[in-house]
């Protein structure tokens, strides 16, 4: 398939096809990073060492490991969460906002109307608050499955299908 | 197996989540080879994933900048190489122009200094010239003098010193046939201020002093030889300090030299 062709043009170095893949990850990735530093300027610079690594590391992915969204999505949040993690960027933010990936959403004054905007932004509205930590959880802090499950109190079996709940919700919404 | 139970358990979310184990990884890789279904919803689910974490970028850089940094990364080899001739350009440059600058300086500098000893050297052989001008001149009064002395019709008359000033000496050298004394008086001294030298031929028998004159450039004449001119029958010449001007008759007790006429000669 498509996919699987830019993936390993990319991986010979081929700068179109990294192209293409920015194209389609690049704001993905960046909303990830912001999420986690809330921070433009900081999440800017993050999303482009994240690219430049994933560029310089293609050898390392393999289909096997899993899907290459997954892979670049880890980099990220292991570039962010370390980021955090500095002591510069500590001094820099003393109170890092709480606000889940929901409330930047919901923050944003989008100016373009695309259905994608609308449909995530009346995703979120109507998502419910196990929905909204479990997403962030999972998909932008990076828990493991046995994490989330600590953090909210919940048994590792409903993690996995109140998530899958969640995400079916989502698709119902964007797709 | 059963493909939906499998796909209602929710693992191909945590797959996508990235929250599996390498091997549950492995198998999943497995399946979706075999089921397409399965594929067809994990891309679903990967798509929604995609289009929600997109949506909370408050706005993300173009490929841009990021073309810009991997082109750069790999031109490094290359361009690590570079600054080196283009620096070596620049300071070669550099080098170059100060080198210039010092040279035109320099060739200025050298400039003057060589108008300086050309006006000098031009000086210095225009003192030259004069100096071998009054060589060649010298020269030639010398060979005259010379040649004046070596005749055969001169007649010598030695003049000893007198009295008090026996340490004085002259010559006189008579040609006759001119009737010209050349006065050699090299051995006398420079006549004291408001004094000057005068030669007087004499007669002995009686003894009779005829002025031939008074020497008034004795102290800036260089060899110190005077013609002179003598037509008298001369039989004695003698040699007196006089009061400038010269006296009529000579002074006796100023008589500084005297010499006699040899008759064999």
């Amino acid at each position: 398939m498509e996919l699987e062709r830019l993936i390993k043009q990319f991986q010979d170095k081929n700068q179109d096809a990294f192209r293409q893949l920015y194209g389609m990850y690049s704001k993905s990735i960046h909303g990830v990073v912001y999420n986690i530093v809330k921070d433009t300027a900081i999440a800017d610079e993050l999303m482009q060492d994240v690219f430049i690594k994933a560029w310089h590391k293609s050898d390392s992915y393999s289909s096997k490991k899993g899907r290459f969204f997954t892979w670049i999505l880890n980099i990220a949040r292991n570039a962010a969460i370390d980021k955090t993690r500095s002591k510069a960027f500590k001094q820099s933010r003393q109170n890092l906002n709480a606000d889940y990936f929901v409330d930047i959403i919901a923050g944003h004054d989008n100016l373009d109307d695309s259905t994608d905007a609308i449909g995530i932004k009346t995703f979120v509205t109507h998502l419910g608050e196990k929905c909204k930590a479990v997403i962030e959880l999972l998909y932008f802090k990076g828990f493991t499955q046995k994490e989330a499950s600590e953090e909210l109190q919940m048994p590792i079996g409903t993690v996995k299908t109140r998530n899958r709940n969640c995400i079916q919700q989502l698709r119902d919404m964007v797709l | 197996m059963d493909i939906n139970t499998y796909i209602a358990s929710g693992i191909l979310e945590l797959y996508v989540a990235g929250q599996l184990s390498e091997t549950e990884n492995q198998e999943i890789y497995n399946l979706l080879k075999q089921h397409p279904e399965l594929l067809q919803e994990v891309i679903e689910i990967e798509s929604a994933v995609v289009k929600l974490t997109a949506a909370v970028s408050p706005n993300a850089k173009g490929f841009n900048s990021i073309e810009e940094r991997i082109n750069a990364d790999e031109q490094n080899e290359v361009i690590k190489l570079k600054p080196r001739p283009s620096n070596w350009i620049a300071y070669t440059g550099w080098a170059a122009s100060i080198l210039l600058g010092t040279g035109l300086f320099w060739t200025l500098n050298q400039n003057t200094e060589l108008e300086q000893h050309i006006e000098s050297a031009n000086l210095e052989n225009r003192y030259l010239e004069t100096q071998i001008e009054d060589a060649r001149t010298d020269l030639a009064a010398t060979k005259n003098l010379l040649n004046v002395i070596r005749d055969r019709d001169i007649i010598e008359v030695p003049l000893g010193g007198q009295g008090d000033f026996a340490s004085s000496y002259a010559k006189v050298y008579w040609n006759k046939a001119d009737n010209t004394i050349y006065l050699d008086a090299a051995g006398l001294p420079n006549a004291p201020v408001g004094k000057v030298w005068q030669v007087w031929s004499l007669t002995l028998d009686p003894l009779t002093p005829t002025s031939l004159g008074t020497i008034d450039n004795f102290e800036i004449d260089d060899n110190k030889i005077f013609t002179i001119a003598n037509a008298n029958e001369s039989q004695a010449f003698g040699i007196t300090l006089e009061q400038e001007g010269g006296s009529p008759t000579p002074t006796m007790d100023q008589l500084y030299t005297l010499g006699v006429v040899n008759p064999s000669s």
